[in-house]
């Protein structure tokens, strides 16, 4: 009995010493809402909270949660990080931004982060990334690369993040080929391998040589790498998925911006952010390396992007909707507010809109 | 047409999976088990195939796998529903979720690599065939032995004493066992049969469709297995003309939305006219024709007690428990 009461004895001051070295520690946590295994989305935020961890070593503490469903449930998630003592929570997906919201007026000591959204609070900032400022520069190489002139683009729902990346995409192009010709696929899914394989070999029976993806999987790089045509990576650098097909790969690289807010937090100099970050901002939009392609359209690229790192909106005017209406006037560059909320194609868009 | 045979090579693949998934659970609910985890057993399949070829190098050792693998991780279900008589429905959900958990968990050190895909057959002369060559000799090896698969268990369950006596076990369990049949061990096997296809399922998946893993990837098609064996009417040539069906809608779907029918006008105007109305579904209807077409096969079953009892097996999802 009394070595029980020492061992008890032992192991809560174990657990008291654990605590306090806890307690020293700034922790950080995360929400995602899919698995750090999908190779994508979710991946790549994972990899910024690796950096974290990387670059402040014994300071700091971090811990996630994955496949956390959108809406009511994970009010659960974020109020538990909360109570757990995580000190800076980021909330990674659009469907988290009520329940995040909800919970950070709860525990008003807490900071919050969300990805993609529009709520702020005194103790919530929103982040997101110009993901269409890539695909304007692979919207170029599409066009030069294509031999003929027909591009495939495997996309999952018609929101405003996707419609304005097939416009950046198409507007991309015609700068170079007027002819180039964008065919799109829905495939109702952000995630569906073997359905996202299929749609790419659909595309490439008619006759698609280059291959874009706003889905999540490497299927259509793998079927692109097979059927010998050249493809666009999605989030992650899928070269190993397609040493031979890949071009270059539109990469999420949230750790630079992970890193200065555990930062801030740290430092106390923390304030809500509302920042929309580009190629220009350490490369949060990242290319992977240009491959697969010749010296002149690498430069090519290489320009764009440095054009775009300089402050050039892909959305300046001249640009009419597809029905030929005027949008954005002779250098009229589109304001964020109606990009966020984009619902129509530019003119060269082919096929009609899902409704 | 062009389209029509691109269609049909890339239909085999897309249909292959659930093909095997059905037949399997075919037989487990025609032995009146009720077995709601395909979707986790395909996902164990799916990852020990692809784990087993990544370190083996050897695709047909990742097959063996998965089957073995898929067999065992069904026995957990078996001895849940079978010996311990927990409900089918809850244990077969239970299965699913844990599946879905433990093959992320396992798959880990996989992610981000790109797998060994097996190789398509290949005869001189025969593949290179227009429209059938490539279709009826150039598949991958699977693709035979699915339909080898469905040969097989067609024969079986009506073509031999021990077929029967699977029926009638889940005919009526109870009449089963008064004759003396062992009803728990058969179901037993018929489960693990399921498993094993399951997991054969999986390695299509992960070997032969898309030659990676990555959590979840079967995304949903062991449900749609579920559906297609409902949608049979638990009959196995209905299983392969459901899963071709199901498997074509989607491929054909895909072409349709890329197809620019401008550069079609020499087509004669009633195929024009069908595409151009194909065209104008939103493709989100046709992503779901086949749960509606199992719904719809459902009520026309239901409604009619003949057909209702015919088909469906007596005892399924009901728990046995012998009384002496």
């Amino acid at each position: 009995m009394k070595k029980l009461l020492l061992a008890l004895t032992a192991a809560t001051a174990l657990v008291a010493a654990t605590n306090a070295q806890a307690a020293d520690k700034f922790k950080a946590c995360w929400v995602y809402v899919g698995a750090i295994g999908d190779f994508g989305y979710s991946f790549q935020h994972n990899q910024g909270r690796l950096a974290v961890e990387k670059a402040f070593g014994d300071k700091v503490e971090t811990t996630y949660l994955e496949n956390v469903s959108e809406g009511p449930d994970a009010e659960r998630a974020f109020e538990r990080l909360a109570r757990e003592g995580c000190k800076l929570v980021f909330g990674t997906s659009f469907g988290f931004m009520d329940p995040e919201y909800k919970v950070a007026k709860r525990f008003p000591k807490v900071l919050f982060e969300h990805a993609t959204g529009f709520k702020t609070a005194k103790n919530m900032g929103v982040y997101n990334l110009r993901w269409y400022e890539g695909r304007y520069v692979m919207g170029q190489i599409a066009a030069k690369v294509s031999k003929s002139h027909i591009g495939g683009y495997i996309v999952s729902f018609p929101i405003p993040e996707v419609l304005m990346d097939i416009n950046a995409f198409v507007l991309g192009a015609h700068s170079v080929d007027p002819n180039f010709k964008l065919k799109i696929v829905w495939v109702n899914s952000w995630f569906d391998p073997g359905k996202e394989a299929d749609a790419a070999k659909a595309l490439i029976d008619q006759g698609a040589d280059v291959l874009g993806q706003h889905t999540d999987s490497t299927a259509a790089m793998q079927v692109a790498e097979t059927r010998g045509v050249h493809a666009f990576g999605q989030a992650s650098d899928m070269i190993k998925f397609g040493p031979h097909a890949q071009l270059t790969a539109l990469v999420d690289n949230w750790a630079p911006y992970y890193v200065s807010r555990v930062k801030a937090a740290m430092d106390g100099t923390w304030k809500p952010d509302n920042v929309w970050l580009g190629i220009k901002d350490d490369h949060a939009v990242e290319l992977a390396p240009f491959t697969n392609m010749s010296d002149d359209v690498k430069a090519m690229a290489e320009a764009t992007e440095k054009k775009i790192a300089g402050g050039w909106n892909p959305f300046t005017g001249p640009i009419n909707k597809q029905d030929g209406t005027p949008w954005l006037k002779d250098g009229e560059v589109a304001k964020d507010s109606v990009l966020l909320g984009m619902n129509f194609y530019v003119q060269g868009v082919e096929g009609a809109l899902p409704k | 047409m062009d389209i029509a045979e691109a269609i049909l090579t890339t239909v085999a693949t897309a249909s292959t999976p659930l093909l095997i998934a059905a037949t399997g659970e075919l037989v487990v609910e025609r032995s009146g088990v009720l077995n709601l985890g395909v979707e986790g057993m395909m996902l164990m399949g799916a990852v020990s195939g692809f784990a087993v070829t990544a370190l083996t190098g050897y695709p047909w050792l990742g097959v063996l796998a998965a089957v073995i693998v898929g067999a065992v991780y069904s026995l957990l279900f078996g001895f849940l529903t079978l010996t311990l008589v927990t409900n089918q429905v809850a244990t077969g959900l239970a299965l699913t979720l844990l599946g879905v958990g433990l093959s992320g968990l396992i798959g880990v050190p996989f992610v981000g690599h790109p797998g060994i895909q097996m190789t398509s057959l290949y005869i001189p002369g025969l593949t290179g065939l227009p429209y059938v060559g490539k279709l009826l000799f150039g598949e991958d090896p699977l693709f035979y032995l699915s339909i080898v698969l469905v040969i097989g268990v067609s024969w079986f369950l009506f073509g031999t004493r021990a077929g029967l006596t699977l029926r009638s076990v889940g005919d009526n369990h109870g009449s089963a066992h008064a004759l003396g049949i062992p009803v728990i061990r058969i179901r037993y096997l018929a489960v693990m049969f399921g498993g094993a296809c399951a997991g054969l399922a999986g390695a299509q998946l992960s070997i032969v469709y898309t030659p990676q893993w990555v959590e979840n990837m079967t995304a949903g098609r062991g449900w749609i297995a579920l559906a297609l064996v409902v949608f049979a009417s638990w009959r196995p040539w209905r299983v392969f003309a459901g899963a071709y069906l199901f498997g074509l809608l989607t491929i054909a779907e895909l072409n349709i939305q890329a197809v620019d029918l401008s550069t079609l006008h020499q087509l004669p105007g009633a195929v024009y006219d069908l595409l151009a109305l194909i065209k104008a579904i939103p493709s989100q209807f046709l992503s779901s024709i086949p749960y509606l077409a199992t719904v719809v096969v459902l009520v026309v079953i239901s409604r009619n007690r003949r057909l209702t009892m015919m088909n469906t097996p007596a005892s399924l999802g009901r728990a046995f428990v012998p009384d002496r």
